[in-house]
Parts: structure tokens; sequence; C-alpha cells
């Protein structure tokens, strides 16, 4: 994302590509073009904490069931319009992000991993237990369903505003500041900058983005918000879509977010395995094989293809 | 004032007047105290504290397996209960093929040994040297891969495997206790006594120790460390294994999904324990299954708050969550040092 020309070319490229696919897909296809967008927005937040803070987390599915169950109560109970739900959710979810973020200050590596996994297996249990309020395993339905080609709309509008938001954050100060803590935070610190503003900031805007993302995923599925769409497979799908896009490259995230998007709609006709399953055999095959073959992810590969055309200079991390 | 000098002889001198040792024991002690006053006072809450003494040895297995793994390459395998359920599903086709209950026992252990290590030497070993992250995600990766593989061989609805202990019970003072709750905690704990006399008494065990501890001094002195690497993740699968096996007639339902919560309890009381600690994550079992028993069966108010089963998983993630802010190195863990 440093280098700013290719970064605009290939940016200009690909919004040409998503202006024109509404004018030649099929509903289905634009209904999948739509889930890859959701899943855009969740990965690319997941990026900006685990590729730029070096924080893990294996819970960004409660941060989705969060700005979800947000769109869908509010609709149910308020009738709101649909776009303000979604700046609602990215709201709550930031708020709540800086709230996982507190206690994540103290935590690093395996003890993050283990708290936010815990995180996104515990609050599918919620709506259970308030099931008045929340509408119990039967979930939650908005009182407005929308078309296809208006979530694909919405999806890639809010993928671009956030992936520009993204792009102002990451490449100043803030920016910086993120990634020194990534490499040293004891060094990070030494410098002068705040640990606790910004690993918590992280948090937040990554869970806001993930906030999004469960609001627009809600929308997809008929407005409906239920506890087991939001199960810890979730969380590992944006997990896995954010290992399988490798760092800070608009390509990478795309891919990534395809994988995790189309997978589930395509695996069902995977011959052998068919069915729902194929899902997770797939999955699982693709992560483990991604981690050992593209230690970076696709992002990775693309800097190596790069580096082996031009013999250009490395890359900086991150960059 | 002490200088640098005398705080290491007095370390020298002794770990029996550790100050932080002394107080773990006597909380610990409180804990007892408090159950059996509790015990002798209702059989109401007798009958929830054995249940979760059942349910806690569990839970402590599948801790014991983490730390296992924890304490030689400081990584997480989130894979483990999920393992433990592929192990019990084979132990359930084993039945069905007319495999008494306890040579499915054993022959599922061998299974989960072989499987372990396999794993490990596959999947694990070549990413192991890289980062935190990229470990933890290949395990993440094998979680949803042994799902897969489970659906799609076994598929989604329940089965159930007959009780290996019966349905009967013993009556001590008017409190039914349940053979299956005493057949569980005697299966764990002597599992986990064959482990630990297995790492404390066998060349084997120390050599594990060694490659744990200090890696590269254990391969100048000849200790196989990439093996032993891969024997420990065999180890761990094993009492994952016992885990899942115990853990099946206490819920009387086997599905692919059946061992999450159990993994969640299972992170909770590892980090109770200091997730270095084989007999702290033990422990910690113990404590967290009585303390959610007694919560949701005897006590559930807290507060405006109910504890329903529902909730059982939100509040171990509170505990969890405590653990970690008030005392991150928890009952028996060192303190961790960090090395710029």
């Amino acid at each position: 994302m440093r280098r700013q020309i290719p970064a605009l070319g290939s940016l200009l490229v690909v919004a040409a590509v998503l202006c024109i696919l509404p004018f030649v897909l099929s509903d289905y296809r634009i209904y999948l073009a739509a889930q890859v967008g959701i899943f855009f927005i969740a990965v690319l937040g997941l990026n900006i904490l685990t590729g730029y803070t070096g924080q893990i987390s294996i819970g960004h599915g409660a941060f989705m069931a969060i700005g979800g169950y947000t769109t869908a109560v509010m609709s149910r109970d308020h009738h709101t319009n649909l776009v303000v739900t979604m700046l609602m959710a990215f709201a709550i979810c930031f708020v709540v992000g800086l709230l996982i973020g507190l206690p994540a200050l103290r935590l690093s590596g395996v003890y993050l991993a283990l708290v936010t996994f815990a995180l996104a297996v515990s609050v599918p249990q919620i709506p259970l237990q308030y099931s008045s309020f929340l509408g119990g395993s039967g979930g939650v339905q908005s009182s407005k369903t929308v078309s296809n080609l208006w979530i694909y709309t919405a999806a890639w509008a809010c993928s671009a505003i956030l992936f520009v938001a993204a792009w102002l954050i990451l490449r100043g100060r803030i920016g910086r500041a993120f990634r020194a803590v990534r490499d040293s935070e004891i060094a990070a610190v030494a410098s002068g900058v705040e640990l606790p503003v910004y690993k918590t900031l992280a948090f937040g805007i990554s869970a806001a983005y993930a906030g999004v993302a469960g609001s627009l995923f809600v929308l997809a599925t008929n407005g409906f918000a239920q506890p087991s769409e939001f199960d810890v497979f979730l969380s590992l799908q944006i997990l896995v879509g954010a290992a399988v896009a490798g760092l800070g490259s608009l390509w990478g995230i795309l891919v990534g977010a395809a994988f995790v998007g189309l997978l589930p709609q395509v695996s069902t006709s995977v011959p052998v395995i068919g069915a729902e399953h194929g899902r997770d055999v797939v999955f699982g095959a693709a992560v483990i094989l991604v981690m050992l073959l593209l230690p970076d992810g696709f992002a990775g590969l693309l800097a190596r293809l790069k580096l082996g055309a031009s013999s250009a200079k490395p890359q900086a991390p991150g960059g | 004032m002490v200088t640098a000098a005398t705080s290491r002889l007095e370390g020298l001198r002794g770990r029996a007047i550790d100050p932080g040792a002394t107080t773990v024991v006597l909380l610990l002690l409180g804990v007892a105290v408090f159950l059996l006053v509790g015990c002798l006072q209702s059989k109401n809450f007798a009958q929830y504290t054995i249940q979760g003494i059942a349910l806690g040895s569990v839970y402590g297995s599948l801790a014991l397996a983490l730390v296992l793994v924890y304490r030689a390459t400081h990584v997480i395998n989130f894979a483990q209960g999920e393992l433990a359920m592929f192990t019990t599903y084979i132990a359930y086709e084993l039945m069905l093929h007319g495999f008494s209950y306890w040579a499915a026992f054993a022959a599922t252990l061998a299974i989960a040994f072989v499987l372990g290590t396999v794993l490990q030497v596959t999947i694990i070993r070549p990413v192991q040297h890289r980062s935190v992250i990229a470990t933890v995600i290949v395990t993440v990766g094998l979680f949803v891969l042994i799902d897969g593989v489970v659906n799609w061989i076994w598929g989604g609805d329940l089965k159930s495997m007959k009780s290996p202990f019966g349905n009967g019970f013993f009556v001590v003072g008017g409190v039914a206790i349940q053979h299956l709750y005493v057949g569980m905690v005697i299966v764990v704990f002597a599992s986990a006594v064959l482990v630990w006399a297995l790492f404390r008494f066998t060349k084997l065990g120390l050599g594990m120790r060694a490659a744990a501890l200090r890696p590269a001094a254990a391969s100048l002195v000849g200790v196989r460390v990439d093996s032993m690497l891969a024997i420990g993740w065999g180890l761990a699968a094993v009492l994952g294994g016992v885990a899942g096996l115990m853990a099946e007639p206490s819920q009387f339902l086997l599905t692919p999904t059946f061992m999450q919560p159990i993994l969640v309890y299972a992170f909770a009381a590892a980090v109770l324990g200091g997730l270095e600690s084989p007999a702290g994550a033990l422990i910690g079992g113990l404590l967290i299954g009585v303390m959610l028993t007694l919560l949701v069966g005897y006590e559930p108010h807290i507060g405006p708050i109910t504890i329903t089963s529902e909730l059982q998983l939100p509040f171990s993630f509170v505990v969890l969550l405590l653990i970690l802010l008030v005392k991150p190195s928890g009952l028996f863990g060192r303190r961790e040092v960090r090395r710029v």
C-alpha cells in the first residue's frame, strides 16, 4: 500500500471491475460477489490488527455477531434505516473492541489467542439466554429485506470506504506506531509510542470493521440473525482469510476474501466429500497448505513474483 | 536492603518459604474446607460437588494435554479438543465392530498416540520455528479439517456410546455417587500418574524434559529433540483421548461439536494452573469443574445475573479473562520475564 502509483493503478482496476460486474452477472453470482465483499471488510479489519500490530484474534466472528444483531434488532424494533444500523454496528463494535482491547494490553501471543477464542465460543450463547430480546436459537428477523444487488452495492461501497480509511490510517503516524508495536513492544515504548492507546485503538478499529461486515452478513441472509450463523467457524473463517491474504496487499486481501467468501458456496458440489462438510475439509486442508507453502500468504507470493520479475528492491514488510 | 546476591541465596535455601507458594496452598486449603463444610451441610451441595469433581477431572485431562504441548513448544494446540473428539469417534466405530469398551479404549489411545505424533511431524514441525501466530493458524486449520472429516465420515447427528461404568451408584451418608463419576476420576488420575511416571522415571521422559527446557543443550548431549517433541504431541493426544472418552458418557451424547465447550473450560483450567504446570492443570480443571457445576446447579444467582447452562461458556470466558488480568501466571506458573 505504500508504493502509491501501482497501488492506485490496481485500485482503479478493481473499482472498474466491481462497477461492471453487476451488469454482467446473474443474480446468484451477484450474491456471491457480495459475500466476497463482506469477507473483504472482515479480513481487512483483522489484517489491521494482526498484520500491523501483531495481535492475534480468533474472535472476530463475535464482533460480526454483535454487528449483525445490532442491525437485526434495530430494524425489528425501531425500523431504523439499514445504512444507519451499519453505522451503529460500526460504533458499537468499536466500543466493544476497545473494551476487549483493554485486557488484551496485558496479554500477548497465545494468551490473546485463548481469550479471543473463548470470546468466539461464548458470544453465540448469549442470544440463547436472553431469548425475549435476542430471539433465542430462532434468531431475530429484521423488518426489511433487501435485494442481492442492494447488498452487493452496500458491501463494496463499504469495502471501498473502509479500505481508503485503512490506507489513510496506516500510512501515517498511527500506522508507524502500529508497526513499531508489532516489531518490538519494548522498543516502541522506548521511542515514545503509547502502547495502551495504540493497542486498544487497533482492536477497536478492527472490531468495528468486523461489525460492519456482520451487519451486511445478516442482511445477506434475508435479514435474519441467528446464533448458529455466528458459531466459532465464522471466526476461524476470517482468520483463514487473513492467513491466505498475507500482509497489507489489496490483491492479497481480495484473494483471501474470495477464498473464504466463495468456498462455502462452491464446496457443496465438491465430488467425494460433497455436501456441507466439504467446506470444512477443503478449508482446513487449504489453510494448512498455505501456511506450509506460502508463509506470507498470497501477498508474500505476489511480492516474491515481483522480485523475480524485475529484481526490484525488496519491499519493506507491511509496505 | 536486599541485594541481588542475598536474594539469590534465599532462593537457593529452599522454595518452601516462597510466600507465593504458601498463599496458593492456603487458598486451596480454604477451598477444600469450604467444599467439605458445604457437603456436610447440604446433600444437594455434595451431589453437585461430586459431579463437578468428575467433570473437572475431564477438563483437567484436556488441560494437561494442552500444557504438555505448551511446555515443549510454547504453542497452544487449538485442535486438541477436536483431536479428542475424533479419537472418541474412533472408539465409537471400534465398538460398533464388536470391540468391548476397554479394548476399544486401549486401541483408541494407541491410535491417538500415532495420530498426534504424525501430525506433529507433518504439519507442526515445518512451522514451529516461524512464529506463534503461524503455528496457531495451523492448529486452527487442523481444527476445521478434523471437524470436516468427522462430519464427512460419521455425519453430524447425535450418537451415543454405552456407559463404561454402568448406571449404578454408591450411597455415602445419604448422597448418591454414580459409579460413572468415580470411574471418570480414577481413569483420568491413573492416566495422569502414568504420564507423570513416564516423565519422572524413564530415560525417554528425561529426554523429553530436556528437549522442552533447553532444546539446544539437549541436542548437544545427544537427545533427539525433534523426536521428543513428536512423542510429546503423541502423549498429549492420548491424554486428550482420555478426556474425550470420559466426557462422552457424562454428556450422554457424541456430536462433532461436543468437545468445543470443554476446550474452553480446559483453557481456563490450564491458565488457572499457570499454563506450564501439569499438576496445576489438573487442579485448575477440578476447580473450574466444581465451580461451574455448583454455580449452574446449586446457586445460579450472582447479583442480577442467573447463570444457566447457556451462560456457562460466557461465564468461563469472564473467569479466563479475570485470571489473566489478576494473576497471569496462574496458581503454579512462573512469572514471564521478557527479554528485549
